[in-house]
């Protein structure tokens, strides 16, 4: 079973009308500036959140591993040794512990997704699947799509398309609408900067842009990564040549991951990086509409 | 559009004019008595002889008021009067409750909200005012009839008592003044008058005197009115510019014309209105003032007919509208005394203005000056008057847009309520389908026919306080007396059920308490304090011949509003979960950590506070037992007779009770410390709330709305997430939904933590910041300290 490290309700950014988006743990690729590092691992891990820890040391007590030590009345976390079993989050009361993914069905997912279906219809929504790459469970991602349309929900599917074109064969006909994450036209620095090669993902995004289906193409603007002209007329003119594809989504990258990293005991590689002024982005913006398209800022 | 020179001369005066207690009122009211001896007990008449019923001693005593209180005319206005003899100088009441010396010293001295008083004033007082009423006041008479065990539960904090200084109120005009001028009026009550029938009415003595006294009070706002326009006279007499020269013949004309005739064009129709608003306040000081009701309905015929024959244009009657904007931010709320004198933290009187809805044959209603009221909204940036729109599913896209943008500005204004609810609340309660949809809302949230109804609010209820009782046998821990009844020691439940039917007898017992004073109360006003000037104008006093305050409206509710419902909720789930359902705790050791407020208990509040299913969250655990706590509560109180011939009802609204109560309340089981505030109307406990927006309105949604009669609901959004044209439409839709599933109101604060942390730490550059409170707006730097931490600790909906 997968593990689903959030589901995201009055999710408003992540394709039409007001919807609920599903996160699943695991990615192949490792971005540079991954706003949500608890989505790149498919196991579970512990997250810490120091300014809520009260110093009451249940959680020393409690762990196998002798991980945590309690150091001027806060716990302190040694990651080497923390093998992410859960027990302390177990007796952590004030949530300064907590495991980032829980295994879920489709059922209980589902379950979720529907109580605000009021809200998809008054607005044209629906449910959105995001990550992490859903395409990497493709299994449970194939079973929750079909579910849900067959309840009549609008499905969007935000993926950076990095997966076999089998995988998105079989995936593609319960999807409404995709969100497309493209980066970089450049295979170098897409290699340089997420780890893995484009040529797969650019590859699938002709393919069902041939096939005919919905696409919006989004692309995070990282100031000094991606914002040259350059490699924004790259862009355009790649997109502009996908047969049906109209719409493209700028969204500024906002430096919000820090603390994010810390709580895993990790270090932000993008750190002190700035967001892009709303100056930036209407430069890029007028760039890809030369080529005809349409073009949203933050979606 | 922007303001003209005018109103924006207008408008600084009144923003900057420094709020002054005056007693021009008193003194007069006082003057009238003193003369006519006879009558001179307000309240509890001794001396009362023939000839000098109450109403009619009422009405000659505001005749009084007309005929010599200051005639006021600012530089510059177009629509004339003022409650006092100054913009923000505040009447007094001294009928009802007479200021003391140390009250008159609080509203003086205090630092947020203060009333300056003068020192001649406070002479005044001291050597007529309070020699002339102590001992006759309505405030004395009330508490003097009040039994031991309703002090007891009101000292306790149970509840509150609206009526002890401010009469009966919350009520809405509807559309009847726009065709009838004072005169008809005077027509109706004489033909009430011809129609008594004094051989088999054994009543009709009493109807002769109320509608005489109706009579007098007509012809008095009719004088009223005159000596405006002979003051004008006299300043163009004196010299005017040649600017000035032609507005203020107008004004002359205007004041001639109405109230005595129906207007006969716009300009007119808001002068009609605003003497009326001036009558009922100068009359007494009913709870939230006076409302125009569905003013863009009502205005629209004399809009367009003045566009049609060139009178008017789009212009002209948007600057018309902002000057009557104007003088409602000119007329503070009335300066309290006690200890609310030191408390009540707001200038806002509650005028609720009633945008869009629909129409009395159901269609939608949104006409051209509903978008202009938006627009007036926005220019003015007043805490006064207090905006609502009617959402309607009729409602057009673009308006409701055009709404959501202005709320995006971020003053918290307008809030908006669902059209079908409110119009369905009413049926519910037996009112007519036309005067429900000629109704609306009122004071925060409260439903009501306008122009047909009396609904009154008598007090707030504080259900947590409740618990705490039903926690201690019956005892205030806070005291240690015994208020209410012995419901057993708690620590021998052994079951959820026990616990809530104790809760539940507590509940009842507290309940019937406070009906039983209300009773007592409503009498004391139908008796000493009628009010005929208000009974002309809300059907069917006049052709009923009886007073408001007495039963003469066609509809006659009364409401006791339940406040913290999400602290009940949480609290309630929280002992059920680890007492009764996985046994994690018991009874005992809770109340121990209660009682030591958790002191050395981090650990058992941290478990209460995240461990335990919370209100807000679309959990259904927590969400049943909010449902319970609200059932119980409807119970217990609908549909109970009142002493007016109508019924009690149930609405959830805390204005600034929530701080109030939550300082007589110690730790609650939902991990509350003690004094804090509770949660606020049917808002989630503050920060409890973390699955969003939709799961919050899902969880509130539960309650069935409908059997209100009104709910409050505050939601935040930090700027951001409205940014843009597509966030817009999804705020637009959010609200739709929440009302598809049953929801009465909805508002928002669209406003950062950091933007209210820098307001409290430079209020001098925050001056202008306004926020939404409870069913009303006020500068959030006016609000007292605890109100601000309580409005920051509210979960904000980010990204």
């Amino acid at each position: 079973m997968p593990l689903i490290f959030d589901i995201k309700r009055f999710s408003i950014h992540d394709g039409p009308g007001i919807r609920t988006t599903v996160f699943l743990k695991g990615c192949p690729l490792v971005c540079m500036w991954c706003h949500n590092p608890e989505s790149q691992s498919s196991a579970l891990e512990l997250i810490f959140r120091p300014d809520r820890c009260i110093g009451c040391g249940a959680c020393v007590e409690v762990c196998p591993g002798e991980a945590i030590t309690m150091e001027e009345w806060r716990s302190i976390t040694n990651w080497e040794r923390c093998t992410h079993c859960g027990d302390c989050v177990d007796v952590c009361y004030t949530g300064a512990r907590e495991l980032a993914g829980r295994e879920m069905t489709v059922g209980e997912v589902l379950e979720i997704v529907e109580r605000d279906r009021p809200f998809y219809e008054e607005s044209g929504g629906g449910v959105t699947f995001s990550g992490g790459e859903p395409l990497s469970q493709p299994d449970f991602l194939e079973e929750a799509l079909e579910a849900c349309q067959k309840v009549g929900l609008h499905t969007a599917l935000d993926t950076s398309g990095h997966a076999l074109w089998e995988v998105v064969d079989r995936i593609c006909p319960y999807v409404d609408l995709f969100l497309y994450d493209v980066k970089f036209i450049d295979d170098a620095l897409h290699k340089k900067c997420t780890g893995v090669s484009n040529e797969l993902l650019l590859d699938n995004l002709r393919r069902l842009a041939e096939l005919g289906h919905s696409i919006v193409v989004r692309v995070p603007i990282i100031p000094g990564v991606n914002d040259a002209p350059a490699d924004v007329q790259a862009l355009g003119r790649y997109v502009t040549n996908l047969p049906g594809v109209t719409r493209i989504d700028v969204l500024p990258y906002h430096e919000i991951a820090t603390e994010k990293y810390r709580r895993l005991g990790r270090e932000y590689a993008l750190q002190n990086q700035l967001t892009p002024s709303d100056n930036v982005m209407q430069n890029i913006a007028c760039m890809l509409r030369e080529f005809g398209l349409e073009v949203r800022v933050g979606g | 559009m922007k303001m003209t020179n005018r109103v924006t001369k207008l408008r600084d005066q009144s923003r900057n004019a420094i709020p002054t207690l005056s007693s021009e009122r008193a003194e007069l009211l006082t003057e009238f008595y003193r003369e006519n001896q006879s009558s001179r007990n307000a309240v509890p008449s001794r001396n009362r002889v023939p000839g000098t019923s109450a109403p009619m001693r009422r009405a000659l005593a505001f005749q009084y008021l007309m005929e010599h209180k200051t005639i006021v005319i600012n530089e510059g206005e177009l629509i004339v009067g003022e409650k006092g003899p100054a913009p923000k100088a505040a009447p007094t009441y001294p009928e009802l409750c007479t200021h003391t010396l140390d009250d008159l010293d609080i509203l003086d001295g205090r630092e947020k909200v203060p009333f300056k008083v003068s020192e001649d004033v406070r002479q005044i007082y001291a050597e007529t005012i309070i020699p002339f009423w102590q001992g006759k006041t309505m405030r004395e008479a009330i508490f003097e009839q009040m039994t031991p065990a309703w002090k007891d539960a009101y000292a306790a904090g149970v509840f509150t008592e609206f009526m002890e200084q401010r009469s009966p109120g919350h009520t809405v005009l509807d559309d009847k003044i726009y065709h009838k001028g004072m005169l008809d009026f005077k027509a109706d009550i004489q033909r009430s008058l011809d129609a008594l029938d004094d051989l088999n009415d054994p009543e009709s003595l009493a109807k002769q005197e109320e509608l005489k006294a109706m009579a007098i009070t007509a012809d008095a706002l009719i004088r009223f009115a005159e000596r405006h326009a002979e003051h004008v006279q006299a300043l163009l007499q004196a010299g005017a510019t040649d600017q000035r020269r032609p507005e203020l013949e107008r004004i002359v004309q205007v004041c001639a014309h109405v109230p005595a005739h129906p207007p006969r064009d716009y300009w007119e129709a808001l002068q009609y209105y605003w003497f009326i608003h001036l009558g009922v306040t100068t009359e007494l000081n009913p709870w939230d003032a006076f409302c125009p009701g569905h003013l863009d309905q009502h205005l629209l015929p004399f809009y367009e007919g003045g566009l049609a024959d060139g009178t008017l244009t789009p212009e002209r009657a948007e600057e018309l509208l902002q000057c009557l904007w104007v003088k409602f931010d000119n007329q503070p709320a009335p300066p309290k005394v006690g200890v609310t004198a030191q408390e009540s933290s707001t200038y806002t009187d509650f005028v609720q203005i009633n945008i869009g809805g629909v129409k009395a044959d159901g269609t939608d209603a949104v006409n051209p000056l509903s978008y202009m009221m938006l627009d007036v909204i926005e220019t003015m940036h007043q805490v006064q008057p207090n905006p609502s729109v009617q959402l309607s599913e009729k409602t057009p896209e673009p308006f409701a847009k055009r709404v959501a943008e202005v709320i995006r500005g971020g003053m918290g204004k307008p809030d908006i309520f669902n059209s079908e609810l409110v119009v369905a609340e009413m049926l519910r309660v037996g009112k007519s389908v036309v005067d429900a949809r000629q109704g609306g809302t009122s004071g925060c949230v409260e439903t009501g026919a306008f122009g047909k109804e009396s609904y009154i609010l008598t007090g707030y209820f504080n259900m947590p306080k409740v618990l705490e009782i039903t926690l201690h046998d019956g005892t205030d821990p806070r005291t240690g007396k015994q208020i209410g009844p012995q419901t057993g020691d708690p620590r021998k439940f052994e079951s959820f059920e026990e616990l809530f039917a104790a809760y539940e007898q507590q509940l009842n017992y507290f309940i019937d308490l406070k009906i039983h004073g209300n009773s007592i109360i409503e009498r004391l006003y139908a008796e000493y304090l009628p009010v005929p000037f208000l009974s002309l104008l809300i059907d069917d006093c006049v052709a009923k011949g009886m007073d408001y305050h007495a039963g003469g409206a066609r509809y006659d509710s009364s409401y006791i509003q339940g406040v913290g419902l999400g602290t009940m909720a949480d609290a309630l789930t929280a002992l059920k979960v680890h007492i009764f359902q996985e046994g994690t705790l018991s009874m005992g050791e809770v109340l121990t950590a209660l009682g030591d407020d958790f002191a050395n208990q981090e650990r058992l509040r941290h478990l209460l506070l995240s461990r335990t299913p919370k209100y807000g969250n679309d959990n259904d655990a927590a969400d049943e037992v909010m449902v319970k706590v609200f059932e119980a509560y409807f119970d217990a109180i609908d549909g109970r007779p009142n002493t007016r011939g109508g019924a009690y009802r149930v609405n959830l609204l805390p204005t600034t009770c929530h701080i109030y109560f939550g300082l007589v309340i110690g730790a609650t089981p939902d991990g509350r410390r003690a004094w804090t505030p509770l949660s606020e109307g049917i808002s989630p406990v503050q920060g409890a709330d973390r699955h969003g927006p939709t799961a919050v309105l899902r969880s509130v949604a539960k309650m069935d709305q409908v059997r209100t009669g009104g709910t409050l609901l505050n939601q935040k959004f930090t700027p951001q997430v409205l940014e843009g044209e597509a966030s817009l439409d999804k705020f637009v839709k959010l609200i739709r939904a929440y009302f598809r599933l049953g929801g009465h109101h909805i508002q928002f604060n669209v406003v950062d933590s950091a933007t209210l942390r820098a307001a409290q730490a430079n209020p001098e550059q925050y001056r202008d910041l306004i926020v939404r409170v409870a069913g009303y707006s006020d500068y959030f730097c006016d609000l007292s300290e605890a109100l601000q931490e309580e409005i920051i600790s509210r979960t904000g909906h980010e990204m």
